[in-house]
């Protein structure tokens, strides 16, 4: 017997599990209607309603007025106003203080834009609350410190404004996309006409309330819900004198087709397939955080996610293990819970092209682990899930999958890391992982991505500059190269 | 020369003992040891101390925090009277609520066992003891072991060790081992704390080294601090000693305990490293044999939000005792 008054068994080890931590919908004060925003009011669109879901419960949340082409063009046409009448002429301070106010009126939100997110988008309140709103403001503030600085900027002595710029953003962050496009605009100079995703059109129309607040003159900034018509109707519209669009690759290559030869600009931020590269010297526990958080942070609709793992074939296994290990600790379930690591996916349509492309993994012989963590019965949900012994060859190694599914491939050499990496349509982000700095510049310089990430992934800040190569688009947004896409500059500075 | 050793690298049967045949093998195995990266344990601590922890579970997070508490007293004035008062605390820590459980053991040094051992007899409540020149550890090895053997003659039923930290800093990896070893035979069954002193360790890269080295030393627990340096045990540090322990687990088959020590004084702090316990190391060392607390002044906080919790409002300090 053991003389031990502390072994085993004298208490019974616990079995202490999370209480529920819901946030309370209350917060959010969703409204029954939502109107569109143009010229500085709150006006009914003559398109039809939309109703937008929660994606945690697949009920309805609210309705939505959206647009239709005459409502296009009296947008373009007050955006055209209040650029020529007053924005394009204020002073860089005067544009800088509405900034200012527009980034506390959203800090001073913040809590209420979380819940309100994450009811529409399905993203956890946890991140929604601490990445999402924070980033948002964030870039309000950045671009506010810009606006009287332009000058000075590296653009020449007099970078001017492009005119009336027409957006167009998808539903993976709806708050924070809106921020990375109306900010620059407007710092610049710029009016703007936006379109905000048909499923998640609810956080800007509350964005436009606090611009309303900040008293933005009339017509600076003009927002037109409504489906994938009115965005083309938006992008092609005569009015418009530059065109940023985030979204899918397929949806940029018929703007970038129907735009050329008209003179307008246009920056592209579309899909991608990023590497994630872990040598056999890296900081193993924190490169499994990072490969965690590179694919299933905001349940991988991130265009920029870390969906390919590749790792070296002497770690292959250890690192397998305990990733597969700490997945199993994701909590999946109600994203208003405080407590949830992985939310809903953003729609049925969503769900159901993950599923599809998933399955394909299946086929072409990939091996497919699933978390054991249990999927609410309502809602739509997927699972954290990794495919081992993918090759190059399969279509889970090459489509963006834009979902919780990650791809393990794995490598030999630092060069065949390099051109295995590379060898995608895609270009958008990538990451290292490694104890080694001089294989972090080494492997930098050598991947053809926007944005390379070393020993950390998914970090943004409005200072660097993002945006891709190839297929991933062209432009850049953040810090001062993502300026210049709104700037008409005798010198673009560098990217 | 080959790339760092992992785990599957390493795989049961020539593991950890292959470690240790001499300094230079011992040297190798803990500088192949993966890297840590601070600004990722820092990022990931961060974030798990965000978890929220209400109703229910709250409770039986806090008496299960009180269960894994070594109440400690580590003052030069220590006196029988102050070490027996500790002693009756620690059996019942809420005289008003005989359903609080009592804490896991009561930590004193060396000549106040036996004071502490007559107090708690037929308690369960277990008796800790700082030994091996505690806390500074500078002092010979004979002395050392005459601590331990005091405390243990005494009636410790854990001995609670410094490590000698200007010889781990040095790269005198053999030396560390050998005294743990050494100190390791002197307790026989009685369980062996091991104190990293995280503070003077300086980076998470040593702190994982020093754990590991405590472990293939014979360490029944790994602890992070003496209390008298700041800082103390903080929650990245916990992170890698979670980590390590666990791997350890995955090495051996073996459960090493974790006690993070000093610094720690409020419920939601205690919660926080429950949390990290439950996530890193996993729910087994959710108990008071694997994990414990160094704290003297955390008790009451848990008393206190425990009445709250029961009550549904607080009530204050003058409502708990302060022996």
């Amino acid at each position: 017997m053991s003389l031990d008054p502390h072994a085993p068994g004298r208490r019974a080890a616990s079995d202490w599990e999370y209480a529920p931590a819901p946030e309370s919908a209350a917060i959010g004060r969703v409204r029954d209607r939502y109107q569109m925003f143009v010229g500085g009011k709150f006006v009914d669109g003559r398109g039809a309603d939309l109703t937008t879901l929660n994606p945690a419960t697949a009920e309805p949340l609210s309705v939505v007025s959206t647009a239709s082409g005459p409502d296009v063009d009296d947008a373009v046409g007050q955006a055209r106003k209040a650029f020529e009448g007053s924005w394009s002429r204020i002073s860089g301070a005067e544009r800088g203080k509405y900034l200012f106010r527009i980034a506390r009126g959203i800090a001073e939100r913040a809590r209420e834009l979380a819940v309100l997110e994450t009811l529409d988008n399905g993203k956890p309140i946890k991140e929604s609350r601490d990445a999402d709103v924070p980033t948002a403001a964030a870039h309000f503030f950045y671009h506010a410190g810009w606006a009287d600085k332009l000058q000075h900027a590296g653009f020449g002595p007099s970078p001017r404004p492009l005119g009336v710029v027409g957006q167009v953003i998808p539903w993976n962050f709806p708050l924070l996309m809106a921020a990375w496009k109306i900010a620059p605009a407007l710092a610049a100079g710029n009016t703007v006409v936006i379109k905000p995703a048909e499923t998640t059109p609810l956080s800007i129309l509350v964005l436009a309330e606090i611009l309303a607040d900040a008293d933005l003159p009339p017509g600076v900034v003009n927002i037109l819900p409504g489906a994938g018509d009115i965005g083309r109707a938006l992008v092609n519209h005569p009015g418009i004198d530059k065109v940023a669009f985030t979204g899918s690759t397929d949806v940029g290559k018929q703007i970038q087709r129907s735009l050329a030869g008209t003179g307008r600009r246009l920056t592209l931020e579309l899909g991608g397939k990023a590497a994630n590269i872990v040598f056999d010297d890296a900081p193993i526990d924190q490169a499994v955080e990072g490969i965690v958080n590179g694919i299933f942070f905001n349940q991988g609709h991130v265009c920029c996610a870390g969906s390919r793992l590749l790792v070296q074939e002497s770690v292959a296994e250890e690192v397998i293990a305990k990733l597969q290990e700490r997945i199993s600790t994701l909590r999946l379930g109600d994203p208003m819970d405080k407590n949830t690591d992985i939310g809903a996916i953003n729609s049925a349509e969503q769900l159901a092209r993950v599923t599809a492309l998933a399955a394909t993994g299946d086929d072409e012989g990939a091996i497919r682990w699933t978390s054991p963590s249990p999927v609410p019965d309502r809602g739509y949900f997927f699972p954290p899930t990794v495919f081992t012994n993918v090759a190059q060859s399969m279509r889970i190694a090459r489509e963006e999958i834009f979902g919780p599914v990650l791809s393990v491939l794995t490598f030999r050499t630092p060069d065949e890391a390099v051109a295995k990496a590379n060898n995608t349509p895609y270009g958008l982000s990538a990451g290292v992982w490694t104890e080694k700095g001089s294989r972090i510049l080494g492997m930098a310089s050598a991947l053809r991505a926007g944005v390379v990430w070393a020993n950390t992934f998914n970090r943004f800040d409005p200072t660097a500059a993002f945006g891709g190569y190839k297929e991933s688009g062209f432009g850049r947004e953040g810090g001062r190269s993502g300026l210049a896409a709104y700037l008409d500059t005798d010198d673009e500075g560098g990217l | 020369m080959t790339a760092l050793p992992t785990l599957a690298a390493r795989g049961r049967s020539d593991g950890p003992a292959d470690a240790v045949p001499d300094e230079s093998s011992l040297r190798r195995f803990l500088h192949g040891l993966p890297g840590v990266d601070s600004v990722g344990v820092e990022s990931r601590a961060a974030g798990l101390a965000t978890r929220s922890i209400k109703a229910a579970s709250k409770l039986r997070a806090i008496d299960l925090a009180i269960s894994m508490v070594d109440l400690t007293t580590l003052e030069g004035s220590d006196t029988p009277g102050k070490v027996r008062s500790l002693a009756a605390k620690a059996r019942r820590p809420d005289p008003e609520s005989p359903c609080v459980p009592a804490v896991a053991a009561v930590c004193v040094y060396p000549d106040m066992v036996a004071v502490a051992a007559s107090a708690l007899s037929g308690s369960g409540v277990g008796i800790a003891s700082v030994a091996t020149a505690f806390p500074s550890g500078r002092s010979s090895l004979a002395v050392k072991l005459a601590d331990t053997r005091l405390a243990i003659d005494s009636g410790a039923t854990e001995v609670d060790m410094v490590i000698d930290r200007g010889a781990f800093l040095a790269g005198n990896y053999g030396k560390v081992f050998d005294e743990i070893r050494a100190v390791r035979a002197e307790c026989g069954s009685t369980r062996l704390k091991v104190i990293l002193e995280t503070g003077e360790l300086a980076t998470y890269d040593n702190v994982r080294r020093a754990s590991w080295l405590a472990m293939l030393a014979g360490g029944d627990f790994i602890k992070t601090s003496t209390g008298k340096i700041a800082p103390a045990a903080t929650l990245p540090v916990i992170h890698v000693m979670l980590q390590a322990v666990h791997d350890w687990y995955g090495l051996t088959g073996d459960r090493i305990a974790v006690k993070p020590a000093g610094g720690i004084r409020t419920t939601k702090d205690a919660l926080r490293y429950l949390v990290a316990v439950r996530e890193v190391a996993g729910a087994a060392w959710l108990d008071p044999y694997l994990f414990r607390f160094g704290a003297s002044s955390l008790l009451n906080d848990l008393l206190m939000q425990r009445r709250t919790q029961m009550q549904g409002h607080y009530s204050g300090p003058d409502y708990v005792t302060v022996d």
